[in-house]
């Protein structure tokens, strides 16, 4: 979406991922998502009075691995207490990094070619979370608050970019390429649905090249497509307001997905004061050269550069090609297309098939073995499925696994593996001695009625290619 | 009354029990804790519990440990599994932590007998135990006058001969200051060397746990038992537990002991008298006695009033209502939380929540705390020069002896002077103790301070043990 009159969008945006620990940042309480609520916790996550925290090795680790991803220095860095009373903060204070974070600058480059900065990725502790029953569902005039404290500790890393984005399209770019990057380092699982990935954006307008204009941010984005509308709605928001003589207050606003609009949470005029202050119950963290070559060591191959190399399986990729290798490494399936590939299947037809009937139903991914991928694909080159017939196949595959040859035969495919073709083509040539002649003289107009009659006695499921081929072969 | 040395051979050899020592340890609070208020709460049958486990083991032909059967009085700011922890506070009231503090662990496992929790200022905020919410503790030696604090009750538990040891904490002097007060051995380690863990906080960079005894063996024992790295506590030295009984009776000769103004100046005649006769008593067991003055140290208890409140006004934010101890309903949660707290605080917390707050406040932060952590940096730069020169410092511990109810309380700033001379060692985060060393008006106890640089326990505790044999005492 473009602004209208010249106006320009200017976004950054602040990431919080959770980290895959398997236990807290600051104690042994298992991560998981999903428990009962208030079972994995202890004194230390409960805040009880005399616990102290002690910091998780392995989060410091995955800190590190986003940040050799994104291009920051890791620095030598302090964990200061956020002050500010809440419910689901058992201490009343939440452990974060502040003037010294863990990772500091960095860039982030998009598959469009754009480079979006990087201010800082720091690690801080989530919190419990709570649930409000009755009034609105929000805190205030709730009959009554729940807290279950199973997600207080666990490890977050917050990544905050640089005021470089322009539209709302990049900025869901940057969110999916973040998102890629954060899975590869194995840092996170980046389920946005499950709140493992929150996005917050910061939105001002500007005409071309204007200093920039006064922001609102907008909290807690849990799915690229709420990113991309939240933020079109609040530019164009803002727009309105300045071209109707309005001002844009700096505030905090809340995007409601359902009514597609942002609304006011709370105005940064009375922004808390949260009296940061270093943690005096841990130590500075100062990750030395050894530890931090050790991490970029372990560190896999990132979604750019995974793209890379297998878009130069292509030869000459068309746009289309690309976005589906776009997809293909977004969803992690280039292992299954490199696999495929090298057992003989053609890379177009690997990706496309990834692309599409793979992406479609990633879910059940974990149901379809290499092996299969690669036969089915073979099949279809072969003649032996139809294109359509090979797209069913993978989604049974896809939905119970199996073996494919086992599949088409179930599903009635099997007579027209070459053998049964042949055989049907040699009844229709019997049945038809004078069309077969008119073909054998070189009327190649009759090859179609050929096909027409195989595609009337198997129900339109053979392979119109295959078909001919067997026709040439008997001529 | 026995030490815990001889009480603990005694329970080992078979000469005593720990059913026996628990049993005598208890009629002596019966008798006295009424009148002093020394116990908020006696554990009767955890203690019973613990004494028939040490005796078990004995009867077995087992090590029971260095305390078996030592009875012991723990300050109630730290976490013991099922037993009521309250910092003497409202706010905590009724509250049963679900689990021990490192130092209640280390103390079972070496056969110690924990009788109970006992009283403090609220949240170790104080220098008498007037601030406790449930009723000062008094004086044992003198039951008109206060037993100093914040560990006000762990000093009088010893000091009234209920139990031979006592632990508490230290955050500016409460476990020196009380020591003095009442006739004691008392030790505040260097930081790090105690977990915390379990410790409820008040000054976390400041915290840290220590041993009350009539004697330095006891001290040093007990110090052994509860020293060594806690992988719970990220502050926690690295280190094991240092030797300290072996090292006991290596004297002083050879060492330096710097004698240092700022730690007399101001105190009266007779504690100035004392400090001067325990340095002539040092310099006739073979030291060097070197006058010196650490001008910064005057600057300690300014930027201790900053930091130990600022970092006070956040540990404490956990005291809402929302999860344990006391709440007050009210409207929504925020009203609540203002209602608990008003209600469950007392007027000290109250005071150093509040400016506590304020030191850290957007405005006010470099003015105020940002200051005091540079002041602070001046402090221990400056014990550094000094340890260059000497091997110790002597001071006085508290200015006067025991002072009565009442009179300071009407004024905080009086109050906060009586831990002048033991603030600074806070702030470095090293090592210091106070010994008895004669006495003053009214025959009360004298404190005598040394301190000296981080992991000196051992040197302090031998030269403590030089002024103890001449002052006529074990």
């Amino acid at each position: 979406m473009t602004l209208p009159n010249g106006w320009q969008m200017v976004v950054g945006l602040e990431v919080h991922t959770e980290l895959k620990t398997a236990s807290k940042m600051f104690c042994g309480c298992a991560n998981v998502f999903g428990a009962q609520p208030n079972t994995n916790i202890c004194p230390v996550c409960l805040g009880l009075p005399g616990s102290l925290p002690v910091l998780n090795e392995r989060a410091v680790e995955f800190a590190m691995a986003i940040g050799l991803a994104l291009h920051s220095n890791i620095a030598p860095s302090t964990f200061h207490r956020k002050n500010y009373f809440y419910p689901d903060m058992p201490k009343d204070f939440q452990i974060s990094q502040h003037d010294l974070p863990i990772n500091v600058g960095g860039y982030l480059d998009l598959p469009d070619a754009s480079r979006v900065s990087i201010e800082r990725a720091h690690l801080e502790e989530d919190t419990g979370k709570s649930t409000h029953l009755g009034g609105t569902g929000r805190l205030k005039g709730a009959d009554r608050s729940l807290v279950d404290y199973n997600r207080s500790g666990v490890p977050l890393v917050e990544i905050v970019s640089g005021p470089d984005i322009r539209s709302s399209a990049q900025a869901r770019a940057y969110a999916q390429e973040l998102r890629g990057i954060l899975i590869a380092t194995g840092a996170s699982d980046g389920r946005m649905e499950e709140g493992s990935m929150r996005i917050d954006a910061n939105v001002s307008i500007r005409k071309a090249n204007a200093p920039f204009g006064t922001r609102c941010e907008i909290k807690n984005l849990n799915s690229l497509r709420s990113l991309q509308r939240a933020i079109d709605y609040e530019a164009l928001r803002q727009v309105g307001l300045l071209e109707g003589g309005g001002t844009v207050r700096q505030e905090t606003r809340h995007w409601d997905e359902n009514l597609g609009e942002t609304s006011t949470m709370r105005i940064k005029e009375d922004a808390d004061d949260y009296r940061y202050f270093r943690e005096p119950d841990l130590v500075d963290l100062a990750p030395d050269q050894t530890w931090q070559e050790r991490v970029r060591a372990g560190l896999p191959p990132m979604p750019a550069e995974r793209r890379q190399k297998l878009s130069a399986r292509l030869s000459h990729p068309t746009s289309a090609q690309l976005d589906a290798v776009e997809v293909v490494i977004d969803l992690g399936l280039e292992e299954l297309v490199e696999r495929a590939v090298d057992g003989g299947a053609e890379v177009t037809l690997a990706i496309s098939r990834a692309a599409n009937e793979l992406a479609a139903s990633i879910d059940n991914i974990s149901n379809l073995s290499s092996e299969s991928f690669t036969a089915t694909l073979l099949m279809e080159q072969r003649g032996e499925l139809s294109a359509t017939q090979a797209k069913t196949v993978l989604c049974e595959l896809l939905a119970l696994g199996g073996d494919p040859q086992a599949i088409a035969v179930a599903m009635g495919y099997e007579q027209l593996s070459s053998g049964s073709l042949g055989a049907t083509v040699a009844t229709l040539i019997e049945q038809h001695p004078d069309e077969w002649a008119r073909f054998c003289e070189g009327d190649e107009k009759l090859a179609q009625f050929f096909v027409g009659q195989v595609m009337r006695l198997t129900n339109g499921q053979a392979n119109g290619k295959s078909v001919i081929a067997e026709l040439q072969a008997r001529r | 009354m026995r030490t815990a040395v001889q009480i603990a051979s005694d329970v080992k050899s078979g000469a005593s029990s720990a059913i026996r020592e628990l049993s005598l340890s208890l009629d002596a609070v019966r008798a006295r804790n009424e009148e002093l208020h020394v116990f908020l709460y006696i554990d009767q049958e955890g203690a019973r519990e613990a004494a028939a486990r040490v005796d078990a083991v004995v009867a077995k032909g087992d090590d029971a440990g260095p305390l078996a059967g030592v009875p012991i009085a723990i300050k109630d700011n730290m976490c013991q599994r099922g037993v009521p922890t309250t910092c003497a506070s409202k706010i905590l009231e009724g509250w049963r932590p679900p689990y021990s503090a490192t130092v209640i662990d280390r103390l079972l496992a070496a056969g110690a007998v924990p009788v109970g929790k006992t009283n403090l200022d609220e949240f170790a905020m104080g220098s008498s135990t007037e601030n406790s919410a449930f009723g000062p503790t008094r004086n044992p030696l003198d039951p008109s006058r206060v037993p100093g604090g914040s560990s006000g009750g762990s000093a009088a538990a010893v000091a009234a001969d209920m139990t031979p040891l006592s632990v508490g904490s230290d955050t500016g002097g409460s476990i020196r200051q009380p020591a003095a007060l009442c006739g004691l051995v008392g030790v505040k380690p260097t930081y790090g060397l105690v977990s915390r863990y379990g410790l409820i906080a008040f000054a976390s960079s400041l915290d840290q746990i220590g041993p009350f005894a009539k004697t330095v063996t006891d001290a040093a024992t007990l110090l052994e038992v509860l020293a060594g790295h806690d992988p719970l506590d990220s502050t926690s030295l690295p280190e094991p537990s240092p030797s300290l009984v072996a090292h006991l009776d290596d004297g002083v000769s050879g060492k330096r002991i710097g004698v240092v103004a700022e730690l007399i100046d101001g105190a009266d005649d007779e504690v100035v008298g004392a400090v001067h006769r325990a340095m002539d008593v040092l310099r006739e067991a073979g030291a060097s006695i070197v006058e010196l003055s650490i001008p910064e140290l005057r600057l300690g208890l300014s930027a201790y009033y900053l930091i130990a409140p600022a970092e006070a006004s956040s540990n404490l934010a956990r005291f809402d209502g929302v999860r344990y101890g006391l709440r007050v309903n009210a409207d929504d949660v925020a009203a609540m939380n203002e209602a608990t707290r008003t209600a469950g605080f007392g007027a000290e917390v109250k005071r150093r929540i509040m400016l506590g707050t304020y030191a850290l406040s957007a405005g006010y932060y470099d003015a105020y705390y940002g200051q005091a952590l540079k002041v602070r940096t001046q402090m221990i730069e400056a014990f550094a020069r000094a340890y260059r020169d000497v091997d110790l410092l002597i001071g006085a511990t508290t200015p006067t002896v025991a002072f009565a109810f009442g009179e300071k309380t009407s004024n905080p700033m009086a109050m906060y002077l009586s831990d002048v001379f033991t603030i600074p060692t806070n702030l470095a985060g090293e090592a210091a103790l106070s010994v008895p060393f004669g006495t003053g008006e009214a025959g009360l106890p004298i404190g005598v301070q040394l301190l000296g640089p981080g992991r000196s326990e051992a040197q302090l505790l031998a030269a403590a043990r030089v002024l103890e044999l001449a002052d006529g005492r074990s």
